[in-house]
């Protein structure tokens, strides 16, 4: 059923560095046993040059859980832990020769145990904070619980919204009715109704309607700068990740940024918008919303404050 | 069998070639597609080669446009209630009144369900109103459901330009090419044909299996829910010996499209003018500029259609009729009387469809047989004299309904 790839084989028959590490000395557990997909992954690190000597790994998962972590393990030996971190799940797929869209949550799971077991090893806490729903859009990997938030915190109306800001939907347009099926579900919290006719949004907003910034602290050319800052600073990891992001306006609250390259559709887009949120937030010391747009969608020649 | 098979739109010899490409499927690959081991895996393969056959024949633009399903009345139902569950509160349905009983008892049903069905009416060769199509198209159509070609006179619909329309209103169109597929060429990645249906077995693949074509974005419901299959859009464990067998057919089809229209409709002219020239008081139905190559349309009139293929038999030709004695019904044929074809012709009226596989020889033959036949019929005929229609039959010959 599942198209893999000749690597994905190779490394779910021939395992590489299976089992525990006696002398590890950094630990990440990841995944949860209700879905299936649980994974060790156990490195020692050279206390002076932070060097990865050795790597293995114990999963309880399907074939390429399996050779997921197989893969991880044998793209962090040699490594450095700052060099290590660099590595995303599109890598591992990548080193895989391609994972199924279905799959592709396996190669999260290890880069997840990956920054498990160096924050292990860093003495730092580190979060699971990726909350995986219902894969909605097979074609890009896109689940419903990104789809709902999407929906929920740019109040999408349509189904082509949806694939603007996320990408869902946006293949062969097969989930477009599970797509429906959510607008209709947060629209309802809105008390509203889903409208297959409606026009998708955003229509330019026009710049009368955009109120002022409510923190009167910062004069606008300040908070700009800021805003530039913190993006600029996000930029060097995005663009790790084959990707990178564009800030396209500021009105009021509303940062319009644009996601480029492998962040578009990325499935960790969210987590990603989420933590630039946060930052921009402490930066800024006000509440932002951080929204994805379209370029060409997006409104120009509005100035803030305007 | 011996005989001069001249009913391939009813129903067509599955092709050598496909039968070979298809035997592996029952005996050998026969593991379930979506099974994880070897038996399933190159079952999903042999069915993904056959998606792009079938969308090589189409000329649509991604495979995934391809949804395999059990036949062309499957497609045909699927498609429309699609419609109008995806936009329920758009309570109209614009179809023709000469459409294949697949869609017009079901949109008549749907009149019962309380939705306003447009049939558009034909003029005498069958053609529509566009005019008329134009008035309807509104905001409150959920789709609009064409024939590409009739099945009983071959004419064929102006299905590219009424889809434009369609488009440009706002409304679905949906199209039963169950005909024309393999008859003429298509290019749906141009066109604005958001569904399109099709059969199997009218193009030398097996019965049992038939596409609905999706454009990519069309707002679709699924007929059947249960399993993935065909990306959630047609639950059911794929038919795969058939859809295997299909997509070779439509190979097989694309390569024989020239052929068709040119070996084949010289064939069915030779036939038509051949039967023209020895048969007094008959016609060509439809409108024989512009339909299908393969299809011919005769009405023989004064004369009864079924007594014509029992006849016809006995000398080994197969055909069929619009007669009303061959549907089992009181009613000869719906797309004759819809053409205002008189009673007296429409009982009579005789399709030949032919196929790649006729020879001339067989035309010939069938040429030879048709007038005696005629005259045979005739000469029981309460509307023909000695050698004619009696003056003013009609009035001459007007029984009682007892």
């Amino acid at each position: 059923m599942w198209d893999y790839s000749e690597t994905v084989k190779d490394h779910f028959y021939n395992p590489r560095n299976a089992g525990e590490v006696a002398t590890a000395n950094a630990t990440g557990d990841v995944g949860s046993i209700s879905c299936g997909d649980a994974l060790r992954l156990q490195l020692k690190v050279n206390p002076e040059t932070e060097v990865i000597e050795e790597a293995g790994f114990q999963t309880f998962g399907c074939g390429s859980a399996v050779a997921s972590s197989s893969a991880l393990t044998e793209m962090v030996k040699g490594k450095t832990l700052d060099d290590a971190l660099k590595i995303s799940n599109q890598d591992i797929a990548d080193f895989l020769e391609g994972l199924p869209p279905e799959k592709m949550h396996c190669s999260v799971m290890g880069r997840e145990a990956l920054q498990a077991a160096i924050a292990d090893y860093r003495g730092e806490e580190w979060k699971d904070d990726h909350e995986e729903g219902e894969l909605i859009c097979k074609c890009f990997a896109i689940d419903a619980v990104m789809i709902e938030d999407t929906i929920r915190t740019n109040e999408l109306k349509t189904v082509e919204d949806v694939t603007n800001y996320t990408k869902a939907g946006g293949g062969c347009s097969s989930c477009h009715e599970g797509i429906e099926e959510i607008l209709g579900k947060v629209l309802a919290e809105r008390g509203e109704e889903f409208d297959p006719e409606a026009k998708a949004w955003p229509e330019p907003v026009a710049s009368e309607t955009i109120p002022a910034p409510t923190a009167g602290k910062l004069t606008n050319l300040q908070r700009i700068k800021k805003i530039e800052e913190v993006i600029e600073a996000v930029r060097p990891s995005l663009q790790a990740d084959r990707g990178d992001i564009e800030l396209i306006d500021v009105q009021g609250q509303q940062v319009m940024v644009h996601l480029v390259g492998a962040c578009a559709g990325c499935q960790m887009a969210g987590m990603t918008l989420g933590g630039i949120q946060q930052q921009l937030m402490e930066a800024l010391g006000e509440f932002i919303q951080v929204v994805p747009v379209q370029k060409k969608a997006a409104p120009v020649g509005v100035s803030v404050g305007a | 069998m011996d005989g001069i098979y001249l009913d391939n739109n009813a129903t067509t010899q599955v092709d050598p070639e496909v039968v070979e490409e298809m035997l592996p499927y029952f005996t050998e690959q026969y593991g379930n597609p979506s099974s994880m081991h070897q038996f399933g895996n190159k079952v999903g393969h042999a069915i993904k080669k056959a998606r792009g056959q079938v969308q090589a024949l189409l000329g649509a633009e991604h495979d995934s446009e391809i949804i395999f399903t059990s036949c062309g009345s499957e497609s045909d139902s699927t498609a429309i209630l699609s419609a109008l569950k995806a936009y329920p509160k758009r309570k109209e349905i614009i179809t023709t009144s000469i459409e294949h009983p697949a869609v017009l008892e079901l949109c008549k049903h749907l009149e019962k369900e309380d939705y306003i069905v447009h049939f558009l009416k034909v003029d005498e060769k069958g053609r529509l109103d566009i005019d008329a199509y134009q008035k309807l198209l509104s905001p409150n159509v959920a789709v609009v459901s064409v024939m590409w070609a009739n099945n009983e006179t071959g004419t064929l619909f102006p299905v590219l330009e009424m889809a434009e329309m369609a488009r440009a209103a706002g409304v679905l169109f949906h199209t039963d090419a169950v005909q024309a597929v393999g008859k003429i060429p298509l290019d749906l990645q141009t066109a604005k044909i958001d569904m399109l249906s099709l059969s199997g077995h009218k193009l030398h693949a097996p019965k049992g299996v038939g596409v609905l074509y999706l454009k990519r974005g069309t707002r679709f419901r699924p007929l059947l829910r249960g399993g993935h299959q065909e990306r959630g859009r047609r639950a059911g464990t794929e038919n795969a010996a058939a859809i295997v067998g299909l997509g070779v057919a439509c190979e097989l089809a694309g390569k024989h499209l020239a052929y068709e229209n040119t070996e084949v409709k010289a064939l069915r002219d030779r036939l038509q003018q051949g039967i023209l020239d020895a048969v007094p008081s008959c016609f060509v139905t439809g409108d024989p500029d512009n339909r299908l190559p393969n299809t011919l349309n005769v009405a023989f009139e004064y004369i009864e259609g079924e007594a014509i293929l029992m006849l016809f038999n006995k000398d080994g030709i197969a055909a069929s009729s619009g007669s009303a004695c061959t549907s089992g019904s009181l009613e000869p044929s719906h797309v004759m009387r819809a053409m205002g074809i008189p009673f007296t012709a429409a009982h009579g009226t005789v399709r030949f469809s032919l196929s790649r596989y006729n020879t001339p020889a067989e035309i010939d033959k069938v040429i030879e047989v048709v007038p005696g036949v005629v005259a045979k019929l005739r000469k029981l005929s309460p509307y023909w004299g000695e050698d004619g229609p009696v003056a003013n039959p009609e009035a001459a010959f007007a029984p009682a309904y007892a």
